[in-house]
């Protein structure tokens, strides 16, 4: 199977985020990692490559910085990949948004034939929650969303299983080539070995800008008018001190206010 | 005035009865109805022999039901739904559709709207109008911001689509109208879908029930790894609480997956629930956003999980448990 993976470089978990000055995008002066469940998407074409055979493709869309991305990706078993640098420019600037993203991805795929897409359910950062779906409109294969497992089923086949709402679950089967959205904890996710990192300096990076493909903002359907800290509509009573004031203060509120212990 | 159009959605596990979701899209179409003067119509797509649940709907205050029926419609299938209501919204020529975030929504409208040439606003938490054009409020970076969001120029005629996040509206606030309104047949025809779904099933049953537990203590990734659960036990037994996680610990393995929070887990309403290291994503906190008392602690005072707490210590959880163990033994 030849599978292509989209991963997306997002701000780390814990980055102390700042708005930008237009207040339309976060400070980039923070550190990145790749978004959770592109990792796990990795993680299950790697799976899916060591079981029945195959090539995996790495591609991210951004700035230079998430050629990173491509390269743990690499480093962890992907056998190739392609950035679409979108340019220093992109950074700080309104960003692509999904349907700009999965039009620059189709465009930047056409003329290769992927039996399988996988991409995250969602991103850390912007969070459609769409990118993968409308990738997949746009290349008129068939898709499924909130992957939790996915295996061939027969001759250009595969059979996944879709997690439903309240822990229910559904096997869904169609033809490939097709579109997955992969959830987190799909698969317990490996560590580049150290051999991997070595061998990872060979392996075929290609770049394209989004001028070359034609792609850019300019396709974007939504427009982030601005973004902003949401105001607390609980009043939270926050309680300070030292760690063992704040736990005296704690057990009395719940004894003598809340009433619960 | 061209409609609002809200897409209803019939129940995962019971389709002869509506998911309480369409109904919260319904009281977000009508306030958005009102700063917009538009109309609001729900559009139903079912079996061929079903029937209830539109003479349902038009008790609300709606201009229309447009009630589809198809062979095909009996189960869901994102070709199947996609193609049917590519047809009825081109015929009903909505401003704007409207549709509840859940997870089937997530599946097919993406692919709805970029078909219609048109934009998917997702997870809306909030909707206002600026000259004429809605705008939209929605949750960014894991909800740290929120973002106000618009349409960017669309081609004359093409609807929006806005999703909007569950619990964000009320189904209480939805008007029911003076008589029922007209239930209009619209016939669709499908395609076959590319997909074959097989029957909606749960895993094992659940061995632990933790909707009766009185109180809970939660712990996230903050826990760092998997040694430190040992410190939340003897927290949880301090308490007399049963221990409960976010998705990730259950995902790792480090605590089973019956005793998850959240979306994809349980829904719970203790009296008492300790959130520890959890940041308090949307999918963590509608599963105990109910509780009666809520404690956070987390050393991120931006984290959302504040926005949801009575009582917020901000703080490395590795100091305040041990110290809050220790006051817990003393007051008892
Ligand atoms: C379709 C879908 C369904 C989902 N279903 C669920 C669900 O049912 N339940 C669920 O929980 N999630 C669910 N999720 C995942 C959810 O979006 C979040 O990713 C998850 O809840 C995050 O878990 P967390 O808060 O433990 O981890 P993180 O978001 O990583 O937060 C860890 C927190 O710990 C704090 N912290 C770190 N170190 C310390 C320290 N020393 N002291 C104090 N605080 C510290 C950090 O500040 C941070 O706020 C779902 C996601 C999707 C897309
Ligand atoms: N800039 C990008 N580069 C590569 N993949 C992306 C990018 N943006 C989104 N994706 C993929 O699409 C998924 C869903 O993203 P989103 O629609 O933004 O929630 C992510 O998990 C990625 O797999």
């Amino acid at each position: 199977m030849k599978i292509l993976v989209c991963l997306k470089q997002v701000p780390a978990k814990d980055a102390p985020l700042k708005l930008n000055q237009a207040a339309t995008w976060i400070r980039e002066d923070v550190s990145f990692e790749t978004n959770e469940p592109d990792a796990f998407a990795l993680e299950a074409a790697l799976r899916l490559k060591e079981a029945h055979g195959g090539e995996v493709v790495a591609l991210t869309l951004g700035p230079a910085r998430a050629a990173q991305v491509l390269r743990e990706a690499l480093a962890k078993g992907a056998d190739r990949a392609i950035h679409l640098d979108a340019g220093e420019a992109a950074a700080g600037a309104p960003p692509l948004d999904a349907f700009a993203i999965a039009e620059a991805v189709s465009r930047a795929i056409a003329g290769e034939s992927y039996d399988l897409i996988l991409t995250g359910l969602q991103s850390d950062d912007a969070g459609y929650g769409q990118t993968g779906v409308i990738l997949a409109e746009l290349l008129g294969a068939p898709h499924a969303t909130i992957i939790m497992q996915v295996e061939p089923a027969g001759e250009r086949r595969i059979k996944v299983k879709r997690e439903l709402e309240s822990g229910n679950f559904q096997f869904v089967e169609m033809p490939t080539p097709a579109v997955l959205t992969i959830q987190s904890g799909i698969n317990k996710l490996r560590y580049a070995t150290l051999m991997g990192i070595k061998q990872a300096k060979n392996k075929p990076l290609a770049r394209m800008t989004l001028e070359e493909i034609g792609a850019s903002a300019g396709l974007n359907r939504q427009l982030v008018h601005r973004l902003f800290v949401p105001s607390k509509s609980k009043g939270t009573t926050l309680i300070s001190g030292s760690a063992k004031e704040q736990a005296a203060a704690l057990v009395a509120h719940l004894r003598n206010d809340a009433h619960v212990i | 005035m061209r409609p609002i159009l809200v897409i209803a959605e019939r129940k995962l596990t019971a389709p002869g009865r509506l998911n309480p979701a369409s109904l919260e899209a319904i009281a977000a179409a009508q306030e958005l109805g009102r700063h917009l003067q538009a109309p609001v119509q729900a559009v139903l797509l079912e079996a061929e022999a079903a029937g209830g649940l539109a003479a349902e709907l038009a008790q609300y205050q709606l201009e229309a039901v447009l009630h589809a029926r198809h062979a095909a419609l009996a189960a869901y299938s994102p070709d199947v739904w996609t193609a049917a209501l590519v047809q009825i919204v081109t015929a009903a020529q909505p401003s704007l559709v409207l549709l509840p975030h859940t997870y089937q929504v997530r599946d097919f409208a993406p692919q709805l709207a970029t078909r219609m040439g048109a934009g998917l606003i997702s997870d809306v938490i909030g909707l206002s109008a600026a000259q004429g054009e809605p705008r939209f409020l929605r949750p960014m970076f894991q909800g740290k911001f929120a973002a106000e969001v618009g349409f960017a120029a669309r081609q004359e005629g093409a609807p929006g689509f806005a999703t909007l996040q569950i619990g964000a509206f009320r189904a209480d606030a939805a008007a029911r109208g003076a008589s029922p309104a007209p239930i209009r047949d619209l016939a669709v025809t499908p395609p076959a879908s590319r997909l074959q779904a097989g029957e909606v099933f749960q895993e094992a049953k659940q061995a632990v029930d933790l909707t009766q537990a009185p109180v809970i203590v939660s712990v996230g990734r903050g826990i760092k790894e998997p040694k430190n659960l040992d410190l939340m036990r003897e927290l949880a037994a301090a308490l007399g609480a049963e221990l409960a996680a976010s998705r990730p610990i259950c995902d790792a393995g480090w605590l089973p997956m019956d005793r998850q929070i959240g979306s994809s887990g349980q829904t719970v309403a203790p009296k008492l629930y300790l959130a520890v290291g959890i940041s308090g994503a949307i999918q963590h906190l509608v599963g105990m956003k109910g509780s009666r008392t809520i404690v956070a602690i987390n050393k991120d005072p931006e984290a959302p999980i504040f926005e949801v707490a009575d009582y917020g210590i901000v703080g490395d959880l590795f100091a305040v448990v041990p110290a809050l163990i220790e006051a817990l033994r003393a007051a008892s």
